[in-house]
């Protein structure tokens, strides 16, 4: 609960004494390519992947005759767009984006690069993480969208490489009952998932104390607590929303 | 001229400051001197405010350096230069992007500018050729070099040292130490250096504090601090034997020159 505490606090420093919008806004584009080039190599791979073991499991379990085929594209589809695309992806982010922000921001703490920024009466805070936290709103959606569409491809190169559907069954399948709404759901989740993933991980970085070993630990603190919060979020989301 | 007054701070319990005061002039080297441990930096953190005193008063030129004046604390905090301990360079930038930030954060100068200044700086720490270089090519010295350049930039008018030569081989440290002297007399600029080297002290210190265990023990110009009877300091300058021979060297030649001086008189006496 105190930790709670003080994280508000963190992040109502973040807005006080701001810079100039222009280094704002420059600082947040460098980030978001940082995050951006940074990830979407392991994403583009786990999410192909899921993609790919979620069409061959389907299949595997779906027995009976009386169901078409086509019925395993429409579940890929609903899979991936309400949970595996937004979830996984964020929790792979948690793991790549989360670290590197926590070890960055401790190793900034540790060598005194805060405590300089600090002497020249530049906010900290504000200058290191506020962006992280736009870049991360930036860069989320924009890799969930494309986990979603590998996700989907996966699952098709998956069913007709196996046997299990033929291409057109499966495009039939991705076709019937589309609901818009669920791609704005995964997008609005995709937002509050990068949120907490910057959040929490600048905040386990900002405040490390100690040297090398508390770099190291702060990084895993931050991928573990940004995984439940994440986990936590989702299920908050899927009451709310759905 | 940067005055502190009864400064207090207590971490966790343990007292690491206990009521010191005292003065630091400008256009001299003030040094800090003690052991490690002894709070020499968080007093230079609580001067330059990365550290918030529990009691006590720090002024620059008069103006009164607290928290709750933010707009002022803003103002002097654009004259302060710092030198870390570790320099502190920011890893992600090259040595001029280094040099050029406080200018680029803080100043309005224009990009032409920004950039003479930078290679002005550079220059005068002797790395007119580094620029592109980043932060992890460096050895220890040139990154001491490179954190005294982006601390003058913006023009300083205080400049605060936390173990300048620490970590670097003698000839370096002693480069360093003279490097920040120049600066300070070329500039009129008020200098803290932090240091627990005597030799630094001996050679390039004006006026020196010398701390114990939190507490302001001695005070005085350089010149006179072999002579003190503080037996803390005495103990603090003697450890080091070579610092003892020097002293013994010292007391022999004293010796020595007082035998000549009596043996003269007593010539002199039989002459007449
Ligand atoms: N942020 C802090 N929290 C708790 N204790 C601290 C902190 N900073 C310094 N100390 C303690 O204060 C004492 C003095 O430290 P310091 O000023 O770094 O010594 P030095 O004279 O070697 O520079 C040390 O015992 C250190 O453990
Ligand atoms: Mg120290």
């Amino acid at each position: 609960m105190k930790t709670f505490g003080a994280f508000l606090l963190f992040l109502s420093s973040l807005l006080k004494r701001g810079e100039s919008p222009r280094i704002l806004f420059n600082r947040t584009i460098d980030e978001a390519i940082l995050i951006g080039i940074d990830s979407v190599f392991i994403v583009a791979v786990v999410s192909t992947f899921i993609g790919a073991v979620t069409c061959v499991q389907i299949s595997y379990n779906l027995t009976n005759a009386l169901i078409p085929r086509s019925t395993i594209g429409f579940m890929v589809r609903e899979m991936t767009i309400l949970e595996l695309a937004p979830t996984i992806t964020s929790i792979v982010l948690a793991g790549k984006v989360g670290s590197s922000i926590a070890g960055g921001l401790g190793t900034m703490r540790i060598t005194e690069q805060v405590d300089a920024l600090e002497v020249m009466g530049i906010n900290s805070a504000s200058y290191l993480v506020l962006p992280k936290i736009l870049a991360a709103f930036l860069v989320f959606p924009m890799l969930v969208i494309t986990a979603m569409f590998l996700s989907i491809m996966g699952g098709y190169l998956a069913g007709s490489l196996s046997g299990a559907l033929s291409g057109q069954e499966y495009i039939t399948g991705l076709r019937s009952d589309f609901i818009s709404w669920n791609i704005t759901f995964a997008l609005i989740k995709s937002l509050v998932f990068a949120f907490l993933v910057a959040a929490i991980s600048s905040y386990q970085g900002y405040f490390t104390e100690g040297g090398a070993l508390e770099v190291g630990r702060a990084s895993t603190k931050a991928v573990t607590n940004s995984v439940i919060a994440i986990l936590i979020a989702d299920f908050v989301c899927a009451q709310l929303l759905l | 001229m940067i005055e502190i007054h009864n400064i207090h701070k207590t971490f966790n319990g343990t007292k690491v400051l206990d009521g010191i005061s005292g003065n630091f002039e400008s256009g001299k080297m003030n040094m800090l001197l003690g052991a490690s441990g002894t709070g020499k930096s968080v007093l230079l953190k609580c001067i330059v405010g990365l550290v918030k005193p529990d009691l006590g008063s720090i002024t620059y030129d008069g103006r009164i350096f607290a928290n709750n004046k933010l707009d002022i604390k803003q103002e002097i905090r654009r004259k302060i230069g710092m030198l870390f301990q570790g320099s502190a360079l920011f890893d992600s930038m090259t040595v001029s992007e280094n040099v050029e930030f406080p200018l680029r954060m803080l100043s309005d100068m224009n990009r032409t500018d920004r950039l003479d200044r930078v290679q002005f700086c550079l220059k005068r720490v002797g790395l007119e050729n580094a620029g592109n270089k980043m932060p992890s090519e460096l050895s220890g010295g040139m990154k001491k070099r490179v954190g005294i350049a982006r601390a003058i930039a913006p023009h300083c008018t205080y400049l605060f040292c936390d173990e300048p030569n620490s970590g670097l081989d003698p000839l370096t440290a002693i480069t360093i130490d003279e490097l920040i002297k120049e600066i300070t007399l070329e500039y009129d600029i008020t200098t803290i250096v932090v240091t627990h080297d005597m030799n630094s002290v001996l050679e390039y210190g004006d006026n020196v504090m010398f701390l114990y265990k939190g507490k302001k023990l001695w005070e005085g110009h350089s010149s006179t601090i072999m002579d003190t009877n503080v037996k803390e300091l005495n103990d603090f300058i003697f450890s080091n034997r070579l610092m003892r021979d020097a002293k013994k060297v010292e007391q022999i030649e004293e010796e020595e020159r007082q035998e000549e001086e009596r043996h003269e008189e007593e010539q002199n006496r039989s002459d007449r």
